[in-house]
């Protein structure tokens, strides 16, 4: 029989609507209509999957893509992939993207009056090992201003892109920083309706994983949709 | 042991550098069996201005209607160079194209089989999930059975489904995030 074991919805207050009109872009980029709800089948509870032939050396260490060393703090960023059930993703990839030390993406639309760092590209990729592990090093990306209204900034943070075993498991989300006095300020990251969850996107210093000397470090855990233990039905 | 779901977070305006490695608009490299199609189109927003900024990502089974992934057990073949993965982010004007070849039907619910469909997915500034929906093709018997479709309001499901465009393999299919004609998006 084809009927397959589906992934969980989540839980509605953990995730954001559509429309949350603070953050201006959704006004007019959210869907008016309610999705319809789509029994998984195996065109979803299958995806992509990677390998290191789509990794590159040094996708994992942002501060070493260039001839130099990037301007900025050494971070060492990383965490586990899990899914709801508690278990590891191994062989998740993940992609990372990021603004520089001073706020500065390396992208043609970002116009921001910071300069940009010839050392620093600001993107990376790995894949989980076996137990749903991963290490990124990199720098402490800066704050920067943009026009969401007046005097808006945004807190530092890095881009997260997680391919897990299926499509439905696909997760874009942010990693902030502790202590970030911009956090209460910023829609982005009050966009998402329960607070313990929005919580959850601030890493943890990370004492064990500092490189002294060298490095600080913050821990990033991720969790995926979990599947349910029985099929769904027909 | 219980956890939840990370929260969803937007892409933001400068995901093209993060996703810029995995670009693929060739699904179907030199080798591949099954029909040669491409796939135009615009994404637009509830004003109809084109969404510049946005990616594309597409997820489907060869033209033998098996996925490249060990969940998807079957007779049928997988063909090695062909993996199923696309990633294309609009031009300036909305626009995105791609080509790859019709898959076969893939097993739906209990013994029913689903109509040839690409697995879509879209990501852009102000969206603060992912989008998901599907492309069916123009003309297409199984069309009428297939279980997914037939959950659609039917005055929305030509919103899935492609147009045949000027070439015989050329395809046309649009994607209106909002508004009048608003492409059916599912909850996965």
């Amino acid at each position: 029989m084809s009927d397959v074991k589906g992934y969980r919805r989540p839980f509605w207050d953990t995730q954001p609507d559509y429309l949350y009109p603070h953050y201006r872009s959704t006004v007019k980029r959210s869907p008016s209509r309610p999705l319809v709800v789509l029994p998984q089948t195996l065109s979803e509870v299958t995806g992509p999957l990677f390998g290191y032939d789509d990794i590159g050396g040094k996708d994992d260490d942002l501060t070493r893509q260039h001839e130099g060393a990037p301007l900025g703090e050494r971070i060492v960023v990383s965490g586990r992939v899990l899914d709801e059930n508690g278990r590891p993703v191994p062989g998740a990839l993940i992609e990372m993207w990021q603004a520089n030390a001073a706020g500065r993406y390396r992208h043609v639309s970002d116009q921001h009056d910071a300069p940009l760092d010839p050392n620093f590209s600001g993107c990376g990729r790995l894949l989980t090992d076996d137990a749903g592990r991963y290490r990124f090093m990199t720098i402490k990306p800066g704050s920067y201003p943009w026009r969401n209204h007046s005097n808006a900034w945004r807190p530092a943070h890095l881009h997260f892109a997680l391919f897990g075993l299926g499509l439905a498991q696909r997760l874009v989300t942010q990693m902030y920083f502790p202590g970030d006095p911009l956090l209460p300020y910023d829609p982005m990251y009050n966009c998402i309706p329960d607070d313990k969850a929005r919580q959850r996107l601030i890493s943890v210093f990370d004492w064990e994983n500092t490189i002294p000397e060298f490095a600080l470090a913050y821990r990033f855990d991720i969790v995926l949709r979990g599947r349910d233990s029985t099929p769904m039905g027909g | 042991m219980s956890l939840l779901a990370t929260s969803s977070q937007t892409v933001g305006p400068y995901v093209a550098i993060g996703f810029a490695r995995l670009n693929n608009d060739n699904l179907a490299p030199a080798g591949v069996t099954g029909e040669r199609i491409t796939v135009t189109g615009c994404i637009v927003d509830g004003d109809g201005e084109p969404m510049a900024d946005a990616v594309v990502e597409i997820w489907q089974a060869n033209a033998h209607g098996r996925y490249a992934h060990p969940e998807a057990v079957s007779e049928t073949p997988l063909e090695p160079a062909f993996k199923g993965f696309g990633r294309i982010p609009t031009d300036a004007s909305g626009r995105f194209r791609f080509t790859s070849i019709k898959p076969g039907r893939v097993p739906g619910a209990g013994a029913a089989m689903q109509a040839p469909h690409l697995n879509v997915l879209i990501f852009s500034r102000g969206l603060l999930k992912h989008l998901s929906t599907r492309m069916y093709f123009p003309d297409d018997p199984a069309n009428t059975e297939d279980p997914i479709l037939q959950r659609v309001p039917a005055e929305r499901r030509q919103t899935l489904i492609a147009r045949q465009g000027t070439g015989r393999h050329e395809l046309e299919w649009n994607v209106v995030v909002q508004g009048a004609g608003e492409t059916v998006f599912f909850d996965l």
